[in-house]
């Protein structure tokens, strides 16, 4: 590689538009279809959507980082091997990590702390980005499109502890406002799977309709 | 044999890959704009989950799990492998893959350059690893109940996405909201089927 280019400064604008594209306009859950599985299965409190999030950032950061680095050695046709077993090790790490130091969450995650492994969004990046490009900008991509489905992960995760269980971190808000006592009772339907969809399909909704060109032919 | 049909029939309806637990969600949101090509791929999951759940079951049983390395000798008994069934498992997935990417390649060119990209992504199918994980976390006694489970998910699989596929192609004749058009309103489908299929959870087998 011929390195004639003058450094480019750490956030300059077109590293910036890395970290801020993936969170609305180019979203890696309600626009490029990536990572479903888990957002929708374990977002039925709060808490275990948060650390899911957590986890993907993380994973996703360090494994774009370390395939960016490798991108040159990694020939063609074992690419997908060996980015599988990047990403495993990484998940084992965490997994270690998470049933050391938060036992009941990552009780109630079970097997989706091992499905971040085949999360669609971490490969998809390192395929489409971090295979061809620097670390840095890599890096940036990886945290960009991990936040923007960490977002997701937590609006959902928010609405459904809120209706379905009536908490905000367990704890109990609508009792404390007394909806309880005027005859408000908690939406069951909200704790059942279905739900995610129904609270996804209507981020979608919300999202496009702000974002017209965003709108699919069929 | 009882047991095998009850484990069959209860990975299909009642514990359904998509509907109870959304896995394979992506490919699931993504082929099934056609009923053709989302039978192919429905074929291609049910072939490697009823390969690789067998074979994972093996690995588990006789490597992985705690004192599954008793065979080498008592002093292997203690040995407890199982934080590596993650990488394990995935390996024996990719593989798989790649051996039903080449015998389709053989067979089916036509059905191979329909599923394009999709069929190295079966890789990353989170219903593959899923099932293998099920099958950990579930304990299952012999190889035969395994196989029934991989088989079981792998078709409850496969109607999932041919329904939805035969609905999407229909749906394009009806006034959806411009917003809701596409992705937003196979997420709410999905979750009304899926409200249906929750019908089969009060069943005992």
């Amino acid at each position: 590689m011929a390195e004639t280019k003058e450094k480019e400064p750490l956030f300059s604008t077109k590293n910036k538009k890395l970290l801020s594209e993936p969170m609305v306009r180019n979203n890696p859950i309600t626009v490029q279809v990536l990572g479903i599985c888990s957002a929708l299965a374990i977002t039925v409190k709060l808490e275990p959507s948060l650390v899911m999030a957590l986890s993907v950032v993380v994973i996703m950061g360090v494994s774009n980082v370390i395939i960016s680095l490798l991108r040159n050695m990694i020939p063609p046709r074992i690419r997908i091997i060996v980015m599988l077993t990047v990403i495993a090790s990484l998940v084992v790490l965490t997994d270690e990590v998470l049933e050391a130091f938060l036992y009941d969450v990552s009780k109630q995650l079970s097997v989706f702390v091992g499905l971040i492994i085949t999360n669609c969004i971490i490969m998809g990046r390192l395929e489409a980005f971090a295979s061809s490009n620097k670390p840095w900008p890599s890096f940036l991509d990886g945290i960009g499109n991990a936040a923007g489905y960490g977002w997701i992960l937590i609006v959902v995760g928010f609405f459904r502890e809120l209706f379905g269980s009536g908490e905000v971190f367990g704890y109990p808000v609508f009792e404390k406002i007394g909806l309880y006592s005027i005859g408000y009772e908690n939406n069951g339907l909200m704790i059942l799977p279905p739900a995610a969809l129904f609270v996804v399909g209507i981020i979608i909704w919300v999202q496009r309709s702000r974002h017209p060109e965003l709108v699919e032919e069929n | 044999m009882e047991n095998l049909f009850d484990i069959f029939i209860k990975a299909i309806f009642v514990e359904n890959m998509i509907f109870a637990y959304f896995l394979g969600m992506c490919s699931y949101l993504a082929v099934s704009k056609t009923v053709e090509t989302s039978t192919g791929l429905g074929l291609a999951v049910v072939f490697v989950l009823g390969i690789t759940v067998p074979v994972d079951y093996l690995i588990n049983e006789y490597l992985l799990a705690d004192g599954a390395l008793a065979w080498l000798g008592p002093e292997f008994a203690t040995i407890d492998l199982s934080f590596l069934s993650f990488i394990m498992f995935i390996a024996v997935i990719a593989s798989m893959v790649q051996l039903v990417e080449m015998v389709i390649e053989k067979f089916s060119p036509t059905l191979y350059a329909n599923l394009g990209i999709f069929l190295p992504l079966i890789a990353v199918n989170c219903s593959i690893l899923g099932g293998s994980l099920f099958m950990q976390e579930r304990d299952y006694n012999n190889i035969a109940e395994a196989t029934s489970f991989g088989l079981g998910s792998g078709v409850g699989w496969f109607l999932a996405i041919v329904a939805i596929a035969a609905i999407r192609e229909k749906i394009r004749y009806s006034n959806v909201p411009a917003p809701l058009r596409g992705l937003g309103i196979t997420f709410i489908i999905t979750g009304l089927m899926g409200i249906a299929f929750m019908a089969f959870m009060g069943i005992e087998l």
